[in-house]
């Protein structure tokens, strides 16, 4: 990402964020729950995920929101202040497939824009929801 | 075995002696926050920003110095390796309550939805202890995963002067688990997703097969009696209108306006590119078809509307027909 930030004045409703494609590799998936310490055998073990009726590892929340909250900051800047996250999740993300982000600014008022954010896989949304994030007062 | 409603009463009770009280003693972070735990966080992210990794830049930004990632929270009071070798009695009251729930039927869990407010950033050298209790139970439920009960928690972050520094509620559907189809738990053996899934495929049956068999050679067709020549959708053998059952067809042209519509948000079928815009078209031929819109945003949707069908191909080959918005005449 850069080091610049967008301003609250630059952003108005309807603006369109960057899309994302994460490409769910073993690492993704297995490394994002050892460094969230979410050692739950169904994201890093296979035969435990089969054992529970799913082909294979599948990503764990705390990932998901990690990849939600990079998401919004990738375009809002290192000044952005993250207030809420806020997500519901549908689809498992799994090795092998794709997500990809988008997101839509829902929201904005008082120095605080809400962002609607997507990830959809080849299943259908892993996740949506709203992230509301405070940016720098414009010039 | 369902429960007898005396039973579920019961079960019920027992539940909401666990409402509004807290799981156990809060957990406090085995480590303080710290820039090596941020950046394995970082690297698994694929998160550059250079206010949780470079101490120089992130001087210069609203933070005044490193912060660790928002999100990362809760991780700070994870239990890390022990969870891998699962517990064979329960380790605090949301384990009893699961596994009350658990005795009962309702064996399977799954996480619906989360929601966290950061009160304010952490910062290395913090100590994170979260304090949950449970705050809701709802009632129970008919979900597609089966009957269960959505069981709120709320987790209260606080740093080692005991301030708040984020909080979350989580919710878990703790279900009795519906037949699941045996290929959900076959190896596709090389590691690879299963292949995307299609859209459910009408069934083909005497009367209607030849309709399906034009559209999967590119045509658009349109049921027309060869005695009166009425038109009909969806194909028949009989045309209502002077029960000849000598029939034929028409090729469509296309044309049509929005007769109605309804947008289809939610549940979302896998196979399906959500949101649905399923529609009644009436064609210019005259009669009416249901399909849907794409190329088009749920909010552009109009009654009305002029609209151009065309043979869509869906990823796994299969063909039907559907519609866009018309461009205005040049
Ligand atoms: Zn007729």
């Amino acid at each position: 990402m850069s080091n610049a930030s967008i301003k609250f004045s630059d952003v108005s409703v309807g603006d369109e964020l960057p899309g994302l494609n994460v490409p769910l590799t073993p690492a993704v998936i297995v490394g994002g729950a050892i460094a969230s310490r979410d050692f739950t055998p169904v994201h890093h073990d296979k035969s435990a995920a089969q054992g529970q009726g799913l082909n294979d590892v599948i990503m764990n929340i705390l990932t998901t929101n990690g990849y939600v909250g990079r998401y919004v900051t990738d375009w809002a800047g290192p000044d952005a202040v993250v207030k809420e996250v806020s997500i519901r999740l549908g689809a498992p993300n799994m090795p092998g497939d794709t997500m990809k982000m988008s997101g839509t600014v829902v929201a904005a008022s008082d120095g605080v824009v809400e962002v609607q954010v997507v990830g959809k896989n080849a299943w259908g949304n892993h996740v949506d929801g709203t992230v509301s994030v405070a940016l720098k007062a414009g010039d | 075995m369902p429960l007898t409603k005396e039973q579920k009463q019961e079960l019920e009770a027992k539940m909401r002696e666990f409402v509004g009280k807290p799981i156990g003693a809060p957990d406090v972070g085995r480590d303080a926050v710290n820039e090596p735990m941020i950046r394995q966080w970082c690297d698994a992210m694929g998160d550059t920003n250079p206010a949780y990794l470079d101490p120089d830049a992130a001087a210069s930004t609203v933070h005044g110095g490193l912060v660790a990632p928002p999100t990362m929270m809760q991780a700070w009071t994870m239990h890390g390796f022990d969870m891998a070798k699962g517990y064979d009695e329960p380790q605090d009251g949301q384990q009893h309550l699961h596994k009350l729930l658990g005795d009962h039927g309702y064996t399977g869990v799954v996480g619906t939805d989360t929601k966290q407010g950061y009160t304010r950033y952490l910062r290395p050298g913090d100590v994170v202890c979260a304090e949950t209790v449970i705050e809701s139970i709802s009632e129970e439920k008919a979900t597609h995963l089966g009957l269960g009960y959505f069981i709120t928690t709320r987790t209260t972050f606080r740093d080692q002067d005991g301030e708040e520094v984020g909080w979350m509620t989580f919710r878990v559907l703790k279900y009795v688990p519906a037949e699941r189809p045996a290929a959900a738990a076959t190896d596709s053996g090389d590691g690879a997703a299963p292949a995307p899934p299609g859209r459910i495929r009408p069934p083909r049956g005497h009367d209607n097969a030849w309709w399906w068999d034009l559209v999967d050679q590119g045509t658009f067709p349109i049921q027309q009696c060869n005695g009166c020549k009425a038109l009909h959708h969806p194909p028949r053998p009989m045309c209502n209108a002077c029960r000849s059952m000598d029939m034929g067809w028409v090729e469509a042209s296309g044309a049509g306006t929005l007769y109605s519509f309804t947008i289809i948000r939610h549940p979302q079928f896998p196979g399906y590119d959500f949101p649905v815009i399923a529609a009644l078209v009436e064609l210019e031929e005259g009669t009416r078809i249901v399909s849907s819109v794409i190329d088009c945003k749920p909010e552009d949707v109009k009654i009305g509307m002029k609209l151009s069908g065309f043979i869509h191909e869906d990823h796994d080959g299969f063909k039907l027909p559907m519609f866009r918005p018309a461009r205005p005449a040049a």
